[in-house]
């Protein structure tokens, strides 16, 4: 699904750098992202993402040269194949959860908002367990609701990839766990396949598969 | 944001429109009251007391002032006695010429034709839900004025149409009205039928000496008029101006010339001439004012733009999720644009239509507020 070859990355400070010989997840995998704080994680999700080009470097996902597309094309590959879950939810507060869910459709040409597409976010936010909450707004919601809410956006344009950035940072043990549970369910049920960076060692053991940074990318230096 | 912006378009659009509609209004009116004869001091005074009813009771002329330019033969006097008030409202003595002087008609009812009645503007009887064959009392000039002037209740014979200019608000009375309420002329029990020796203290011939208890009528009716009279010589009672009317140019300029004399006790102006250097101190104000407007809305752009500034900041996490979700920084651009656009097209539009109702209701605001 994701392969990324010879990959080298600067910031234009060029304080930060990243070097990937090589890196590969398969379809349907579920793979953790350790390693520590500023060492390029975030960076490596950026870069599948295309919100970032490398400066040498592959990188392919779903057989599609990401790092070769124009800036047009990477947004339109990004909204159409790419789900993102962040930390901080990353909801709009002036809009209320169904809204929230549907932003995508809004934001893009690529992709039509229609009434199925009304219908699947509905049927996302039920099985998410906040179907009652779609008319609430984001400020409204618990942390544990926002995540929710942030996971039933990222999963409606059925994206292949899943990309978690540190998606249960801002969540206690309970919720945590559950919105993991509810996380993989979702990712099994679209056959999709997930990236997830993490800092919690208690949830490697579900991953299929734990990915350290510093073991492939020895000479990185964070800022 | 709306709010700031809408007041910042509006205010100097409403100042411009007001000063403007004042302008027009001061200068209408002054230019249709060619000559003003009143008590020698302020010019200002006179006029605005005269000609607008504002401004504090000033010095009195008597009423020989009156009599002097009709026989003059110079002009036509319309003498005006503006002092007392009736609930906030000027009540103005003076003859049947101003009506016609002033373009002034009725709208129901009739002019004043005996003692006690009067004539009140549009917006007296609008506000005072007044109409003819109503009462209105007259307001006495102090609170605590216990032995001064006693409130008449006189008669509302007409009520006169609108004209949008001072004397909607105005009430009209005979001068001889105006004397009445002043005490220069009064209406008491008949002496010479009271008996009782508490009231009449002495009979001497034609003299009768009474006390205070002696009933005084605070109204003119169809049976007490014939009581009442006025006491000493009308040419000395007072009136606050006489209107002039000159016949022609020349008779304007002969009149005029008659006041120069460095031992004449009243003074003649001509309103436009007072009125026109008020408005050249309006306007020396309103620059002034305009200088200090252009500051404060530089100063509240400015803030605004910072605003905006702050807000985009604070947006800036809002706006990378979008982009990372795959929408373009046009987009976002665009977005954000669209934003500002509409808070600046309704704050732009509600200003566009405070800004006409200012227009459409400069006479009233003006009037009411301002004048």
């Amino acid at each position: 699904m994701i392969h990324i070859r010879s990959l080298e990355f600067n910031y234009r400070d060029g304080e930060f750098r990243l070097n990937i010989p090589e890196f590969m997840v398969e379809r349907s995998e579920k793979v953790a992202v350790i390693g520590p704080s500023g060492s390029g994680k975030t960076t490596l999700l950026n870069l599948i993402a295309g919100i970032v080009t490398p400066v040498n470097g592959d990188v392919t996902v779903d057989e599609v040269q990401v790092s070769e597309l124009g800036d047009s094309g990477r947004r339109d590959f990004r909204i159409t194949n790419i789900g993102f879950v962040f930390q901080e939810f990353e909801l709009l507060e002036y809009l209320n959860v169904l809204d929230n869910i549907l932003h995508p459709y809004r934001i893009t040409n690529a992709l039509t908002l229609d009434k199925e597409a009304r219908t699947r976010a509905s049927t996302l936010a039920r099985a998410m367990g906040i179907g009652d909450k779609l008319k609430r707004y984001a400020n409204d919601l618990s942390h544990g609701e926002k995540q929710r809410a942030a996971i039933c956006r990222s999963l409606l344009t059925r994206p292949k990839l899943i990309l978690a950035d540190e998606a249960t940072g801002n969540l206690d043990p309970v919720n945590k766990s559950h919105i993991l549970d509810l996380l993989f369910r979702s990712v099994d049920d679209h056959n999709a396949t997930l990236l997830a960076v993490t800092h919690d060692y208690e949830l490697l053991k579900r991953f299929d598969r734990v990915v350290d940074f510093k073991d492939f990318s020895p000479n990185n230096s964070g800022s | 944001m709306v709010t700031a912006i809408t007041i910042i378009t509006f205010l100097p659009i409403a100042m411009q429109k007001l000063v403007t509609e004042s302008d027009r209004q001061l200068t209408a009116r002054a230019l249709s009251t060619p000559l003003l004869v009143g008590a020698k001091g302020s010019s200002l005074d006179l006029v605005m007391n005269t000609i607008y009813f504002q401004s504090e009771p000033m010095e009195t002329i008597t009423m020989a002032e009156s009599f002097r330019i009709d026989a003059s033969n110079l002009a036509d006097a319309i003498p005006v006695y503006a002092r007392f008030k009736a609930r906030g409202h000027p009540i103005i003595g003076t003859a049947l010429e101003y009506f016609e002087f002033r373009n002034l008609s009725l709208q129901e009812g009739r002019l004043f034709a005996i003692l006690g009645d009067c004539v009140v503007g549009a917006k007296v009887a609008e506000g005072l839900d007044l109409k003819p064959g109503d009462s209105l009392l007259s307001s006495p000039e102090s609170l605590f004025d216990l032995a001064g002037i006693y409130p008449l209740k006189m008669n509302v014979a007409g009520v006169l149409n609108i004209s949008h200019t001072p004397d909607d608000e105005a009430v009209f009375v005979d001068l001889k009205t105006a004397w009445v309420i002043e005490g220069l002329g009064h209406g008491h029990q008949d002496l010479a039928k009271v008996e009782d020796p508490q009231i009449l203290l002495n009979q001497d011939k034609n003299t009768y000496t009474a006390s205070a208890k002696l009933l005084h009528y605070t109204e003119i009716t169809r049976e007490n008029i014939n009581s009442f009279h006025f006491h000493g010589d009308q040419s000395n009672f007072p009136i606050t101006a006489v209107i002039a009317v000159p016949h022609d140019q020349k008779s304007g300029a002969l009149l005029r010339g008659r006041y120069l004399a460095k031992n004449e006790t009243s003074q003649i102006v001509r309103p436009i001439d007072v009125i026109e250097e008020l408005i050249e101190t309006i306007f020396e104000i309103k620059h002034v004012l305009d200088a200090v407007l252009i500051a404060v809305s530089i100063a509240t752009v400015l803030s605004l733009v910072l605003v905006i500034m702050l807000s985009l900041r604070l947006r800036h996490r809002e706006m990378e999720t979008m982009f990372k979700l795959g929408c373009s920084r046009w987009k976002i651009t665009g977005l954000l644009s669209s934003e500002i656009s509409i808070i600046l097209l309704v704050s732009f539009g509600l200003a566009s239509v405070i800004s006409i109702l200012t227009s459409i209701f400069a006479n009233e605001i003006l009037f009411t507020f301002i004048i």
